[in-house]
């Protein structure tokens, strides 16, 4: 074999060589990071987890459910908020502003807050909510997350709506539907499964999410339902138990942070599988 | 027939005025409902603005430009003295090394996916990649805090210390005593965290290559890594730097992840074991407890690091656009 040639299959051989640990690496810390969760947080699920609130400093029992209870109140208002105000957003987007300059303007600062740092929302509720109503609520806490849910929601029903075809509309003005029926009764029904997969990933993303919480809900250590006072969260609770002393606290925090893993991978992977079945057919 | 225009006969010109009335207040109705909803994405960018200038005036007030080159922080000192220098080091050294390290990585895996990857492995691993940025970024922390940040610490820190020890600049690097929470501890973990996004894009952007390109090239005789790298990199260029800039944009404004492992310590040292901060890191591990002037710093730092990220996430998007337009064409 010519010397040149052979020098070319070696490159070739070595970086295809890099690419293999490349993405052995990254498979990998996926893994680790699962094994490491398991590994600490199983033993920590029990029922208990679920019926006893959180634990005073020092004492060996208790659970999250008021953690818990509050991150499903929290998340179902944020997304409650957020999917429909996302979804007629996105509808505006794909339906009627397609060619409006308006729309590329939307579209732009939409992608901008689609990845703008969840602190920065946080420091706009606080002062939004937080500061005119004089105290950390949960209210603020799931308008907070809402705001994260926007972007999430706007562009996946973009993308959705975008993929349907136009002959349907036409079809479907062509029988006199009104406007606003074809987009009701012809695209969001042709794009179903995208639309929920949008909101389930949009779900997944505000249900870890702590860092608009820590000065918006704020968090405690009681149950409570009420929206206007601060309410205890799974991600703001892990977080104050994990750099706790107590060994006890350190346990629920694995265990919660296993919960919070294993729910928004369900979600993720769920909102994968619809996805999939919609580009299958 | 009969029965049917007997039945248009009842209807009525009048009934037929009314259902088109009907069809046309819901029209109008949803065609705004759906345009107020698309404003408020604009309402909400300038609410974060004004909120944050507002709630950042007293400092700005305060403090003027020499925020920026004050390294002192001290909230509880009387008067407050308040810096961003540290917080702006912090975020800046984290990302770039956290970038140095997921850039190559995070393109490697993309060209393993699309060039190299047997079919039926292509999903499952493209799936786990894109699961690593569903995780949550305070799992991220707890892991860096009770598993990386030992290893690094009791392994890897002595392992790089005895090697560049004495050296000019490197040793300087890397000195300083073994710390769990340490600016190179946040930089790794970023780096895990953004993997994903420089691979889904690139992997996306590389599916834009005309096959017709690649075969050309194939069929000149070239290997698989002068394809890519003459042909598929090239061609790519300003959507990976697009996916490489969004990722940035991540890294900056990172905030759970971070502020668990990077120590929370406002002096600027030159190793990168030693403990750090970032400006999300500061800003989340005080803002609950502060007041006042240091209240207004902290929003004034957060400020700072919006008009970064927006700037990076600004021409991030910019790139993409335009070679959505490219491969529309």
């Amino acid at each position: 074999m010519n010397p040149i040639y052979a020098r070319r299959r070696r490159w070739d051989i070595v970086i295809r060589g890099l690419c293999i640990a490349a993405a052995a690496f990254g498979v990998t810390w996926l893994a680790l990071i699962l094994v490491t969760l398991l590994y600490n947080g199983i033993s920590g699920l029990n029922l208990e987890l679920f019926t006893a609130d959180t634990p005073p400093p020092g004492s060996t029992d208790g659970g999250l459910r008021n953690a818990i209870v509050g991150s499903i109140i929290m998340t179902v208002i944020g997304v409650g908020i957020g999917a429909p105000l996302g979804l007629f957003a996105g509808t505006y987007l794909a339906e009627y502003g397609r060619n409006d300059k308006l729309t590329s303007v939307i579209r732009f600062i939409n992608d901008i807050l689609l990845s703008a740092p969840s602190i920065i929302i946080g420091l706009f509720i606080y002062g939004a909510v937080v500061v005119p109503m004089r105290g950390f609520s949960a209210l603020a806490g799931a308008l907070a997350l809402a705001v994260i849910v926007i972007p999430v929601v706007v562009r996946t029903t973009e993308d959705m709506l975008l993929l349907v075809p136009n002959p349907l509309r036409e079809a479907a003005s062509a029988l006199g539907l009104p406007r606003s029926l074809v987009i009701k009764r012809i695209a969001y029904r042709a794009a179903r499964s995208g639309l929920i997969t949008g909101v389930l990933l949009a779900t997944a993303r505000v249900a870890g999410e702590t860092a608009p919480l820590l000065f918006t809900a704020l968090s405690n250590q009681f149950f409570s339902l009420g929206l206007d006072k601060t309410m205890a969260n799974l991600p703001v609770t892990i977080n104050n138990f994990v750099q706790s002393p107590y060994a006890y606290w350190k346990q629920l925090a694995w265990s919660g942070a296993l919960l919070i893993t294993l729910t928004v991978l369900a979600l993720n992977i769920g909102a994968r599988i619809l996805g999939a079945e919609r580009t299958a057919k | 027939m009969a029965v049917q225009s007997d039945v248009i006969d009842d209807a009525g010109p009048y009934d037929r005025a009314k259902a088109l009335s009907a069809f046309k207040l819901g029209d109008v109705t949803f065609y705004w409902i759906t345009r107020l909803s698309a404003i408020s994405v604009l309402l909400i960018l300038g609410g974060i603005i004004i909120s944050l200038i507002v709630g950042a005036f007293p400092a700005i007030k305060e403090y003027g430009l020499s925020f920026l080159w004050t390294q002192r922080w001290a909230p509880s000192a009387d008067p407050p003295v308040l810096g961003a220098l540290g917080p702006m080091y912090g975020t800046l050294v984290t990302s770039f090394i956290a970038m140095l390290i997921a850039i190559p990585v995070g393109l490697g895996i993309a060209i393993f996916l699309t060039e190299l990857c047997p079919q039926w492995l292509r999903r499952p691993i493209g799936m786990a990649v894109e699961l690593l940025a569903g995780i949550p970024s305070i799992i991220y922390g707890m892991w860096g805090f009770f598993v990386l940040g030992p290893f690094l610490a009791n392994t890897f820190q002595p392992f790089m210390i005895s090697i560049f020890d004495g050296v000019p600049v490197l040793g300087a690097i890397f000195a300083g005593p073994p710390s769990y929470l340490s600016l190179f501890n946040a930089a790794l973990i970023l780096a895990i965290m953004v993997l994903p996004f420089i691979t889904s894009i690139s992997v996306d952007v590389f599916k834009t290559v005309p096959p017709v390109l690649k075969e050309a090239a194939y069929g000149v005789g070239c290997t698989t890594w002068e394809v890519v790298r003459s042909v598929v990199i090239p061609y790519t260029r300003v959507g990976i730097i697009g996916g490489v800039m969004l990722a940035l944009g991540r890294a900056l404004g990172e905030t759970m992840a971070v502020t668990f492992i990077i120590g929370n310590s406002f002096r600027i040292s030159s190793s990168i074991f030693a403990p750090g901060t970032t400006i999300s890191a500061a800003i989340a591990s005080e803002f609950a407890e502060s007041d006042g002037l240091h209240q207004s710093g902290l929003i004034l730092l957060g400020l700072l690091l919006f008009v970064l990220t927006f700037f990076v996430l600004a021409a991030a998007r910019l790139m993409l656009m335009r070679l959505e337009t490219k491969a529309g064409k």
